[in-house]
């Protein structure tokens, strides 16, 4: 499937068959600090992630100090 | 996608987000009501708004920033945006266009104010010519704006999208250096008085997380791209920090922050120089100052005499902020 990843924007491939949270684990990135977004839709941690789907993993902590 | 179950812990829809502080998950309706729940208790336990009260929402492209002002108009107050302009090159271009469309789509009335237009210098000028980290040069331009263009404008109260992690990664660093002055004025409502305009952060009872859910369910278009600049502060070090706590113990942030303005803030009050009383009249522009002449005055002055500076010499300055 394909994942898009923010800051910088890139695009990878990644096996199907693993869970929002496995996703995010395996990338090394905190579930706190994403939303994933599978196929135009808002999705929990526990939803399963297929081939063929399209995916946004984004990040969510923003900010200067200000 | 397979479904698995996740189930709406109010109507058992399909859950769009799990939140582990509260243990639960959520449809796209009902994340929308928790936040405004929040969003409420937020308002009422802290005075921040009236019904009638005429409010300038200060705007910057964001996701915060954008949902607060879309909560506020659907929640039927009336409140305009102020949009500033900070010259960090397609940055700014693009932040500035999600504000338009957002304002544009709802009706909404925008100001906007171009530093370099306005003021003759931008924010990696600024941070150039002054010496100060480019997030303090950004945050002091937008703090004087705003409060600036709150008293002129007749505004009775200023709104910014600071949420949870923004109000506690602060409470972190202050806690760490144990700056007493900065504690002191760590509130979700700074009060009128001495030359500035009343301040309120609606969001303090909600992440970053949930902010960004509610703009992608609300269908808002807002910049996803980090500031090129602010990337490697130590802002962002203690939030990664702080979520580093959260995961293992969900809630942390919530208690962290909230415990402090319940049990901690009152025993600062009076702490700081503002409510010392130690403030003067700037004199070259009136606001108020603890020296001679403001910061503001005093980096306008510096910024604008030097040559403009391009986004990409301050990338290339280093990391430390």
């Amino acid at each position: 499937m394909k994942v898009l990843l923010r800051n910088p924007r890139r695009e990878i491939e990644v096996p199907g068959g693993r869970s929002v949270d496995r996703l995010l684990d395996d990338l090394g990135l905190s579930r706190e600090a994403h939303l994933v977004i599978c196929n135009g839709t808002l999705v929990p941690g526990d939803a399963r992630l297929e081939d063929g789907d399209t995916i946004e993993v984004r990040p969510v902590i923003s900010g200067g100090a200000a | 996608m397979t479904a698995v179950g996740s189930k709406c812990r109010v109507c058992k829809a399909p859950a769009v987000i799990d939140l582990p502080r509260h243990n639960a998950k959520f449809c796209a309706e009902h994340l929308q009501q928790l936040c405004r729940r929040q969003m409420t208790k937020a308002i009422e336990d802290f005075d921040m708004l009236s019904p009638d009260d005429r409010i300038l929402v200060a705007v910057s492209g964001g996701k915060d920033s954008l949902a607060v002002w879309d909560m506020l108009i659907e929640a039927g107050y009336h409140a305009d945006g102020l949009y500033i302009g900070l010259g960090i090159g397609d940055y700014s271009d693009d932040s500035g266009g999600y504000v338009r469309r957002f304002a544009d789509e709802r009706g909404l009335t925008l100001q906007t104010i171009d530093l370099r237009d306005t003021y003759g210098y931008d924010v990696p000028t600024a941070s150039r010519a002054t010496g100060r980290v480019p997030c303090s040069a950004c945050g002091l331009s937008k703090r004087r704006l705003f409060d600036k263009a709150a008293l002129d404008g007749g505004y009775d109260v200023v709104v910014t999208g600071h949420n949870l992690d923004d109000e506690a990664a602060v409470l972190f660093g202050n806690t760490l250096r144990w700056d007493i002055d900065y504690l002191a004025r760590q509130m979700p409502v700074l009060p009128a008085g001495q030359g500035f305009p009343k301040k309120v952060k609606p969001l303090v009872r909600l992440t970053e997380r949930e902010m960004a859910a509610w703009c992608l369910v609300r269908g808002i278009d807002y910049v996803v791209e980090e500031c090129p600049i602010a990337a490697g502060n130590r802002h962002l070090s203690y939030k990664a920090s702080l979520n580093a706590i959260e995961a293992n113990s969900p809630g942390a942030k919530a208690s962290f922050y909230l415990g402090f303005i319940d049990r901690m803030a009152p025993l600062l009050v009076g702490q700081s120089a503002a409510a010392a009383g130690e403030l003067n009249d700037c004199s070259r522009c009136g606001s108020p100052t603890t020296g001679e002449i403001c910061a503001f005055c005093r980096l306008v002055e510096k910024s604008s005499a030097h040559e403009p500076v391009p986004v990409e010499m301050v990338l290339r300055r280093g990391k430390r902020r």
